[in-house]
């Protein structure tokens, strides 16, 4: 096992003494030296990967498997699963439902990355820009929504929009004047989605408008005021100098908030669950849930979920480059 | 030159100013109302009498207090009981939380400490294995802990839970890790101590800040996930509190909205606490390797 480690310093142990003077706080943190044998990199990774290799990597292999496979009831229970080859895959992109539900999904996916971009965009910059006691206020509204468990906030905020006695509807009536009394809101597909954007972009606004307003503390103040003594606008600003800044950031956050809404489960099964129609509103996670467990066609189910994980996958690699780029700097 | 005009300039606007300053305290105060309404919204339900909260204008402040909802949630709950919940996810969340923290450890040791070949492939596999949605492996993971016979188990959704919040937990880490300088051990092994030991008395107590962070974040992710626990643990007896309150949802339906408040409550009070407890330490952890219940 030893023989894998790289022993960045070449000299022998029994030598503190000798460390040479690069060792300073310049010199890479990641140069380390080992007695080979004791404690070896790879021992102190064994426990992780036994358990990663054996709840996600072995269910991985089978749900690869059973996706070429044809897996129904019986067969969990002890019936031979024969090999259909591509089959499942033929059924399930020739299927108009299934289109429907993907092109609902990113739909439905990209509402939620855009408002909850721009609202938490505007968010951060508010609290750039007013004073401590009502930094200090959004702060606190924000954790607190950020903090609420996706399907708390879900079965709360299904009670507000509630048809009888929601205050979501009393207020809208108050406010507009027009007669709310009794409207449903889940039962039309438009408004339940509605509804769900505005559960989770209620979620989601906290953690863009916190990491976004940490970014904007990097943006050097006399840029920004040079350029407005220049004669930028507030748009001109925000487009040329603070933008170009966290563009970096953005582009992780835009990337996460798209793997995250891509795969959105709890929001929209809970708010089906509250009221609503599961064959028109059912996203990825819900219909893989429906297709697998409502009508036991794991074959089936296996090939959209292998579609949905190399789906989620491919968006991620481009995050998931950057991030190794930044840990290895 | 430019200071000059600058001033006069800058003193005409000071009224636009103010008024763009009150805009902004509004607009403050939106954001803040709209972000605590509905947890307001939920505590404020929860103390009502039931039938107080079905009338035609709703109650802003409860007009009779009451924990009548709450005595209702833990002690009557008909076909949904509460404390077996609790319990299992009291047991599950825990245990979680200590097995991940220590296997992330170590491995978050491994990854920083150490340079070895297979190093930045850990790495890269951690990763992606943190953007795997859960929603496609439900079926297989009942299959595999169905073949182990831990369906219904508090061991075998524990296992599912370290696998789920492990990339992650390790990838944090692996941040608090890199943040002690590792000249601060080697300083203590020139003063004579064993690597072991500086290890435990030098590295270790500046890093137990960022394990309790961890391990409450790792707490938060277990607490709240639903979608594995509705599959793996479906018997009412074995359900965890997420699967509870939807259970106790559907069985209430929309008659006793109070009661589900409060049920409601009780599930979120404890991460809000610890949320609000970690958060500072966690929102840049979040940006470089982030994951969300």
């Amino acid at each position: 096992m030893s023989s894998s480690v790289t022993l960045i310093r070449e000299h022998e142990s029994g030598g503190l003494q000798e460390l040479p003077p690069e060792l300073g706080p310049k010199s890479r943190r990641l140069q380390r030296r080992t007695r080979p044998g004791r404690f070896t990199p790879i021992v102190l990774l064994v426990p992780a990967l036994v358990i990663l290799a054996v709840v996600i990597g072995w269910p991985l292999i089978q749900l690869f498997v059973m996706s070429f496979q044809e897996f129904g009831r019986s067969q969990v229970f002890g019936a031979p699963a024969p090999f259909v080859g591509f089959d499942n895959y033929v059924r399930v992109l020739t299927d108009p439902q299934f289109w429907a539900v993907l092109g609902r999904s990113i739909l439905f996916c990209a509402a939620n990355v855009v408002t909850a971009m721009v609202l938490g965009t505007l968010v951060a910059l508010l609290m750039h820009r007013v004073n401590k006691f009502f930094k200090v206020l959004v702060s606190v509204g924000l954790l607190l929504a950020w903090a609420m468990p996706a399907l708390t906030a879900t079965i709360v905020w299904g009670w507000m929009f509630d048809t009888q006695y929601g205050v979501v509807n009393y207020l809208l009536e108050a406010v507009s004047g027009q007669d709310f009394t009794n409207h449903s809101w889940l039962i039309d597909p438009f408004s339940f989605f509605v509804v769900a954007t505005i559960i989770v972009t209620w979620g989601a606004v906290p953690f863009v408008a916190f990491t976004i307003f940490a970014g904007l503390t990097q943006v050097p103040d006399e840029v920004l005021e040079a350029s407005q003594l220049d004669g930028a606008g507030a748009w001109q600003r925000f487009r040329l100098i603070v933008f170009p800044y966290l563009r970096s950031i953005f582009v992780v956050v835009i990337i996460l908030q798209v793997i995250w809404d891509l795969r959105v489960f709890t929001q929209i099964f809970a708010l089906q669950g509250i009221g609503g129609i599961k064959e028109q509103t059912s996203t990825l996670g819900v219909y893989i849930y429906q297709i697998s467990l409502g009508k036991g066609d794991y074959g089936t189910g296996g090939a959209i979920a292998v579609i949905m994980v190399i789906l989620m996958v491919g968006i991620s690699i481009f995050y998931v480059r950057r991030s190794l780029k930044e840990e290895e700097q | 030159m430019t200071a000059i005009t600058a001033r006069p300039a800058r003193r005409r606007v000071s009224p636009r100013k103010r008024t763009t300053g009150i805009l902004l305290g509004v607009a403050s105060v939106v954001v803040f109302l709209f972000s605590v309404f509905p947890v307001y919204w939920m505590v404020n339900t929860s103390l009502q009498p039931n039938n107080e909260i079905r009338g035609s204008v709703p109650n802003f402040v409860p007009q009779h207090l009451t924990t009548a909802n709450y005595e209702t949630v833990i002690f009557d709950p008909g076909r949904a009981p509460f404390l077996p919940a609790l319990g299992n996810s009291l047991m599950v969340t825990l245990s979680t939380v200590v097995i991940a923290l220590v296997f992330a450890f170590l491995a978050s040791l491994a990854v920083t400490r150490y340079r070895f070949k297979s190093r930045k492939t850990f790495i890269f596999a951690i990763l992606i294995i943190q953007m795997i949605p859960a929603e496609a492996m439900i079926v297989s993971t009942y299959r595999v802990l169905d073949g182990w016979g831990l369906l219904n188990t508090i061991a075998g959704l524990t296992l599912v839970y370290v696998a789920t919040v492990l990339p992650f937990t390790i990838w944090t880490l692996r941040g608090f890790v890199n943040g002690v300088p590792v000249e601060l051990e080697e300083s203590a092994m020139i003063d004579g101590c064993s690597r072991t030991g500086a290890f435990w008395r030098i590295t270790f107590p500046l890093l137990a800040p960022g394990l309790v962070a961890t391990g409450v974040f790792g707490f938060i992710q277990a607490w709240n996930e639903f979608l594995l626990a509705l599959v793996v643990n479906s018997r009412p007896e074995m359900m965890t509190l997420p699967v509870w309150l939807r259970t106790f949802q559907q069985v209430t339906g929309t008659t006793n909205w109070a009661a589900i408040m409060a049920g409601s409550t009780l599930m979120a009070i404890p991460v809000i606490v610890f949320f609000l407890i970690v958060q500072g330490r966690m929102t840049s952890g979040l940006v470089s390797g982030a994951v969300k219940g």
